[in-house]
């Protein structure tokens, strides 16, 4: 196991740790890097732009995930109550559009998005020529492309939970009286908030530092932390700016692995209770 | 689970609409690859002629080959790597939380901040940048992949078998041939078919560690700069071309071993 | 010996030869003599396969989508691995500051004599001594005359549109022509730094942002074509490619002025070839191979012999091509601003940060 704990180090830590390092210095003029020790460059993520851009990133994120993890929850309980033998076929299918190239999958927004695109083209078919909005470009064209892209792993992260649920559970939630909603709510839901989370935060944690598709499906009207990054080291050559950037999304994303973790535990812990209510 | 009429008829509504929702954007790129017409959302016929201008397309050809090494060089490297950490923590039950963190972190650390962590480390050593440099690179996030597919095997391994074998006077290369190889060699086989499709699909961390010009452009980032200079068929049947590919080593990694797609 | 004992044992082998595995496959192939990085169809197709000819080098022409991509890669890598860069002459000046450029030798670049006077003069580089003019032109509307009802004069008009037009209107991406939309409408410089004057120009370009499609300065004229968009702020040869698709696509440089962009060639110090990357210029300069070059993208050329053997039909299908030189150059250059460059990306992030 030595080589590829050498190799982890070399090629990750050693390179993060750079990057901490590279956010106390100052930028040169022209790019480069000041060997000077300075708390700036984290002084100005807190600098109202920044800090709003974190927000709205944020916001971005997070309507994405909320959206994720409502079709995904529904999709994966569809696939939990589908008959065993084809569970698994349905579950592949499902995750099998995560495999394949992101940027293929974002581009394929591009064509049936642009306003020239094919769901204009279906509207002027059935007959509609009033003005058509573009619909590329729009903040729900860079939400739409982050659901359509991390989907898959929502179903994946809610059908295990769900598909190891005891069906005795809700049966005797609903031999004791508990309507459907209340058994849902009551039992089910409690059950399979690990996977909820697990869904959730990897949507938000991979839009919040996505570049691609706020650039692709944007059309450059949308800033988000990623294309900050992207910007401070491909255009702005601020480095240093661009590493304490880096270093507050790990942050942010460290302060949200750590909140999933904690509902996680009480999770299980309550769904125990429920358990033992449901046993009893 | 206990289902009426009425309940079935939405649990059927629902999965109908969620595959059209993953499936009809990529079924509408892969149909417009065979437009006969030059724009790329209306049909105007079947042709397979943005097929036959790939093929003449040297600056895409050349992306592929770029990408087949990255992707066939850094899963070796990762496969060999993974496995033998995998083995090893497994084996000897480590759990250390530092370890874990170490294994666990190429997997969630997000792609730009990899990425600019190795295009300063590598500008910082003066290292000139190329296919070597994105293969160094993948290999961080290929060995966690594989490593994790392959401990998930091991889990159910019962080591006990191993100290028997040397117990009845095995080699350890014997061993570790006959006992432990075949038990592992479908997840590892599986871990290297998902880390040469991962790699195959890296765009950001391809994109900030490669070097001047065509001699380490991948195919991700040949596309990236397609579609930024405008959407074309021919970007169509490249992406019908990538998908096949990734779905078809998806495919086998999954009948080699169920579970990897979460199973 | 255990299997644990045996696995530790063989893993001290692996990094190097791992590594060994990694280095021996990634040498690059037997590489072109010059690497040249340019804009994706910013020369004739066949300029390369003509150069291996004439001189018998070899060169690979590399892409780049805008000036700060170019400049991130040579910033990051101390301008290794390039031989000739295409850049715009305000990234030309922070090269030649930064130290990354080589000196032209006039003696080894013969062709310099067809440049128009005026192109060796122009106020980034009197004398052209680190960089050479490749083209140059004007920032102006590019619009779609069957479409919008009113032709277009001013700035004025895409950034605060006529109702017909809002939500079909791009402006250029990259920092210093989209600021140059909002300095050139308030009547300021382009390389106006004065932060009363700029913050202006910030409050009229967010304004603006709320009327339009995308900010875009790549498909732009793509996006004329189909339709997408009916007015556009263009480079005058960018709008030439929508010309010649569409000839209903115009060209306005509308009456509050333009800048006057250069692009130009530049030879890196690093360079390892630095004789075939003057040849290579020397090349391009030549009367005929510059003409080939104008009528392949459509722009024009400081080149006066170039220019004056320009057919005819080509110069009437493109307006903008006869442009005399005189009234180009009255236009302001866009000039390095040092470090009031970092105000002018931070005053870009909050335009394209505004809701």
């Amino acid at each position: 196991m030595a080589p590829a704990l050498v190799w982890l180090t070399a090629l990750m830590v050693v390179p993060c740790a750079l990057v901490l390092a590279l956010a106390f210095f100052r930028r040169g003029i022209y790019g480069g890097i000041e060997y000077t020790f300075t708390l700036e460059n984290f002084g100005l993520v807190f600098d109202p732009l920044y800090a709003g851009i974190f927000l709205n990133s944020a916001r971005i994120a997070g309507t994405a995930a909320l959206i994720a993890v409502v079709i995904g929850y529904a999709a994966a309980y569809a696939i939990a109550a589908a008959p065993r033998r084809l569970q698994p076929v349905f579950l592949f299918f499902a995750v099998l559009p995560f495999w394949s190239n992101y940027l293929i999958r974002t581009y394929a927004w591009i064509v049936l998005l642009n306003r020239e695109g094919l769901i204009t083209q279906l509207l002027r078919w059935f007959g509609y020529t009033g003005e058509q909005p573009s619909m590329l470009y729009t903040e729900g064209a860079v939400i739409a492309g982050l659901v359509y892209n991390y989907l898959p792993f929502v179903i994946l992260a809610c059908y295990a939970p769900l598909s190891r649920l005891n069906p005795e559970l809700a049966e005797a939630s609903r031999d004791l009286g508990a309507s459907a909603l209340t058994t849902f709510r009551r039992v089910i839901l409690p059950l399979t908030v690990p996977g909820i989370a697990a869904g959730a935060v990897f949507v938000f944690v991979l839009s919040i530092g996505n570049f691609v598709t706020p650039a692709l499906l944007g059309g450059g009207r949308f800033q988000m932390i990623g294309n900050l990054v992207y910007d401070q080291f491909l255009t702005a050559n601020d480095w240093p700016f661009g590493a304490a950037l880096a270093m507050a999304l790990i942050a942010i994303m460290l302060l949200v692995l750590m909140a999933q973790a904690l509902a996680a535990d009480r999770a299980s812990g309550r769904a125990a209770e429920a358990k033992g209510d449901a046993d009893g | 689970m206990t289902s009426s009429p009425a309940r079935a008829f939405g649990m059927r509504t629902i999965l109908i609409l969620v595959f059209a929702f993953l499936y009809i954007p990529i079924a509408v790129l892969v149909a417009l690859s065979f437009n006969k017409g030059g724009l790329p959302t209306a049909w105007s016929g079947f042709s397979l002629k943005w097929y036959a201008s790939l093929a003449g397309n040297s600056a895409i050809l050349s992306a592929a080959l770029n990408t087949l090494i990255v992707a066939l060089v850094s899963t070796a490297i990762a496969t060999l790597l993974g496995t033998l950490l995998a083995i090893g923590v497994e084996m000897r039950r480590q759990y250390g939380k530092g370890l874990e963190a170490l294994i666990f972190a190429p997997m969630i650390i997000p792609d730009i901040v990899l990425a600019i962590a190795l295009l300063s480390f590598f500008s910082m050593l003066n290292l000139t940048m190329g296919l070597h440099t994105i293969i160094l690179a993948h290999v961080v996030f290929n060995l966690a992949f594989v490593c994790s597919v392959v401990r998930a095997r091991l889990k159910s391994f019962d080591w006990s078998i191993v100290e028997a074998s040397a117990d009845l006077g095995a080699s350890a290369i014997t061993t570790f041939r006959r006992v432990t190889l075949p038990v592992i060699l479908p997840a590892v086989v599986a871990g290297a078919l998902l880390a040469f499709t991962l790699s195959v699909d890296e765009f950001i961390i391809a994109f900030f560690t490669a070097g001047a010009g065509r001699a380490s452009t991948t195919l991700p980032m040949q596309i990236y700069a397609m579609i930024r200079f405008g959407i074309t068929p021919e970007i169509n049947a490249l992406a019908t071309i990538v998908m096949a590919v990734s779905i078809t080593a998806l495919t086998l990694s999954q009948r080699l071993n169920p579970g990897i797609t979460g199973q | 010996m255990t299997a644990t004992t045996f696995l530790r044992h063989r893993s001290l082998k692996m990094p190097s030869i791992a590594l060994g595995l990694a280095l021996a496959l990634s040498v690059p192939a037997a590489a072109a003599d010059l690497v040249i990085s340019n804009w994706d169809g910013y020369m004739a197709p066949d300029a390369m396969a003509a150069f291996k000819t004439a001189t018998g080098v070899s060169g690979e022409v590399v892409v780049h989508a805008t000036n700060e991509e170019i400049m991130g890669k040579l910033i990051a890598a101390g301008g290794k691995g390039y031989d000739v860069v295409f850049v715009s002459s305000p990234f030309a000046e922070v090269l030649n500051k930064l130290g990354l450029t080589e000196p032209i030798d006039h003696t080894k670049v013969p062709n310099l004599a067809n440049l128009y006077p005026e192109a060796t003069k122009l106020p980034h580089d009197v004398g052209n001594n680190f960089s050479v003019p490749y083209t140059w032109g004007t920032t102006g509307l590019c619009y779609r005359s069957d479409l919008v009802k009113v032709a277009p004069t001013s700035w004025s008009d895409l950034l605060a549109p006529s109702d017909d037009l809002k939500g079909k209107t791009t402006m250029l991406a990259t920092d210093r022509w989209l600021l140059a939309a909002g300095q050139l409408d308030k009547g300021f410089s382009v390389n106006e730094t004065d932060p009363a004057k700029m913050a202006e120009v910030k409050d009229l370009l967010i304004s603006a942002k709320k009327t339009l499609l995308a900010y875009d300065d790549t498909t732009f004229y793509s996006k004329l074509v189909s339709g997408e968009a009916l007015m556009v702020q263009a480079w005058d040869g960018w709008c030439n490619y929508g010309i010649a698709e569409k000839p209903e696509i115009k060209y306005v440089i509308p009456k509050e002025g333009s800048d006057l962009w250069v692009d130009t060639m530049v030879v890196m110090k690093a360079s390892a070839n630095k004789d075939a990357a003057f040849q290579f210029i020397n090349f391009m300069l030549d009367a005929k191979n510059h003409a080939w070059a104008a009528q392949n993208i459509d722009y024009k050329v400081p080149n006066k012999p170039a220019m004056e053997s320009l057919p005819a039909d080509f110069l009437a299908k493109f307006p903008n091509m006869a442009m005399p030189v005189a009234d180009l150059v009255k236009f302001e250059q866009l000039r390095d601003v040092g470090d009031a460059q970092r105000d002018y990306s931070k005053i870009v992030s909050e335009i394209k940060a505004a809701q």
